[in-house]
């Protein structure tokens, strides 16, 4: 146990230095001193430092790291529970839900809170209305299967909606909102969105952490995992809730980032080992440290922001490749 | 070791399946205590699967009732129930590759709390175990790695972590090879002897003679029950539960397991060249 709890101080280390260099890295470089004087003692001879550093850089770290976190996690989690190393947080359609909720408030010209408001009840919406799909085909049928099969149904719904809301949309304003809404951006985080959304982080990721020897046991199979104790249909209800919750809240804040949640889970495998207990927390942290870095790329690579979505897409194709090969040897 | 109480799980007049039009089995009495040793035999498809899912709670009877030790087995919380009754399915694989203690260690959650932190003594009853089956060389090694014997052997260890009275093992022995197979019959006898009740499924007769085992048969929606294991295998009723001719033959040896052993008879005869020249 005591190697595993080295890891995770490792990773705990890690994310505050990726964390620190965030806050220096920029447009306004910030010295070493310059932070430690601010932080420290709250003032600085710089007018603007505070403002760069409070309003500017350190929502988005938090912002960075809760998105990238929540969305690790909650892939680990549903490969864990779908015993399938290709599964990504969106599997029951909670991203195009999202992503329609938002279309559809920007068409209506709700505030940005109302953007928000929506893509995340659009996600939940999503996620419920596969769970009942799935419910009304049965239970004699290979339950996991048809919940997949029901999510994949959603997501094509709701991608088509997405598609109708874009076509309706006008191509002056409304059309560019919700192309760049679905790209992903972390830029324009405010620090007074993130209490809420922080909270929903820990009140989903908390029961997803606490489950991490049950997702060890049904990675038998339903039929074992039952056999062997587990109360599998309220685990997976568990896992499916507090997963969407999390993957919900973090895409209202800052639209569809993707690969995440997919390559993430892998590359903390790597280090962890297969052990949930393990391997989730580690995700968690390995998020947050990857959006970070991806983070910091997408704002100092050119001079306008390349939106984080297109970042992590382009990074995670080579990343994920070069992960299958690394683990190519040895079987998930 | 304090031995817990006997197990009696039983199903009174129970029609097992998915349909209530078209059950799979009929009727169904049977009554199983953790002193039986039972080999189920039937053609595929004759409702076997379906009677073990049954007993392990995975499917409710259409009508009847199903109890373990008095109490309806659906009022059990799986935790409760796992501690009863154990199953060995076919081995098969697992999307990652966890090391075969903790494979084994998955065995011992129904005895865990609620987070499943293994203890101190959920460690000391895998190695136990382990060494039960002589299977401790393998601990470390990964489970996905393993040929489909070890694998076997593994889940059966798992199994026998829960300390279930009553062990479900489906076809147990048919993907492993002929000395693992010997090896296996033996780990069950000696199960036996620990009052662990087991129903086995099994394609080969042979092994309700080696176990002296009772046998139930499948055939018709029914269930037959032979107490003792040469009254049910029997040329006769071999012939109708796999449509081919097998005798039955004494050896006449003594020793551990029975004498009797079953031999197919082939019937298309090769030619050799013994025949052609007299």
């Amino acid at each position: 146990m005591t190697r595993n709890s080295l890891m995770v101080s490792g990773c705990v280390l890690l994310l505050l230095v990726a964390a620190v260099f965030s806050l220096q890295n920029g447009r306004y470089p910030v010295s070493g001193t310059q932070l430690l004087a601010l932080l420290m003692d709250g003032r600085s001879e710089d007018p603007h430092l505070h403002t760069v550093i409070y309003n500017i850089r350190l929502p988005r770290i938090i912002a960075a790291i809760a998105v990238g976190g929540a969305l690790s996690l909650a892939g680990a989690a549903y490969q864990g529970m779908f015993r399938n190393p290709m599964v990504s947080p969106d599997i029951l359609g909670v991203s195009s839900g999202a992503g329609f909720g938002a279309a559809l408030a920007i068409l209506l010209s709700l505030p940005v809170a109302g953007v928000q408001a929506s893509a995340f009840a659009g996600g939940i919406l999503a996620v419920v209305l596969a769970i009942s799909i799935s419910r009304s085909i049965g239970r004699h049928h290979n339950a996991i299967l048809v919940l997949v099969l029901s999510g994949i149904i959603i997501s094509a719904l709701f991608s088509a909606l997405i598609s109708l809301a874009k076509f309706s949309a006008d191509p002056e304003n409304r059309l560019p909102a919700i192309t760049f809404w679905l790209m992903g951006s972390l830029a324009d985080i405010r620090l007074q969105e993130l209490p809420a959304v922080i909270a929903l982080v820990a009140a989903g990721s908390l029961p997803i952490l606490l489950s991490g020897w049950r997702l060890n046991v049904l990675s038998f199979g339903e039929d074992e995992a039952q056999a062997l104790g587990i109360h599998t249909s309220r685990v997976r209800m568990i896992v499916i809730g507090s997963a969407t919750l999390v993957t919900a809240s973090v895409i209202a804040l800052s639209g569809l980032i993707g690969w995440i949640g997919l390559v993430i889970p892998h590359a903390a495998r790597m280090i962890s080992g297969p052990d949930h207990r393990v391997q989730l927390p580690v995700s968690f942290l390995l998020g947050g440290i990857a959006l970070l870095v991806f983070d910091n790329i997408a704002r100092s690579v050119s001079a306008s922001e390349i939106p984080i979505g297109i970042i992590t897409a382009l990074a995670g194709a080579p990343f994920f490749i070069v992960l299958l090969k690394l683990t190519s040897r040895k079987t998930w | 070791m304090v031995m817990p109480p006997q197990l009696k799980i039983e199903l009174r007049n129970a029609d097992l399946g998915y349909r209530k039009e078209s059950p799979l089995l009929q009727g169904i009495d049977l009554t199983l205590t953790s002193d039986d040793t039972v080999c189920v035999l039937g053609q595929n498809g004759t409702g076997k699967t379906t009677l073990f899912k049954t007993l392990l709670g995975f499917l409710p009877p259409l009508s009847g009732s199903l109890t373990l030790n008095g109490k309806p087995l659906e009022e059990y919380r799986p935790r409760e129930r796992a501690r009863h009754i154990a199953y060995v399915p076919q081995a098969h694989h697992t999307p990652f590759p966890y090391t075969v203690s903790q494979v084994v260690l998955f065995g011992r959650t129904a005895h865990m709390g609620f987070f499943g932190t293994p203890q101190k003594k959920d460690r000391a009853a895998v190695e136990r175990i382990l060494d039960m089956l002589d299977i401790r060389h393998l601990a470390r090694r990964s489970y996905t790695e393993l040929s489909g014997g070890e694998r076997q052997m593994v889940i059966i260890a798992r199994a026998l972590a829960q300390e279930a009275r009553l062990l479900i093992l489906d076809e147990p022995a048919s993907s492993l090879d002929y000395g693992n197979q010997v090896r296996l019959l033996d780990k069950i006898r000696l199960l036996e002897e620990q009052h662990t009740g087991i129903l086995m499924a099994t394609h080969q007769p042979d092994q309700a003679f080696l176990l002296d085992a009772q046998v139930l048969m499948l055939t018709q929606r029914h269930l037959l029950r032979y107490e003792d294991p040469s009254h049910a295998l029997q040329p006769r009723i071999l012939k109708k539960i796999y449509g081919v001719d097998i005798q039955v033959v004494d050896t006449g040896l003594a020793g551990n397991g029975a004498s009797k052993v079953c031999r197919p008879v082939i019937t298309s005869s090769k030619q050799t060249s013994n025949d052609q020249t007299p």
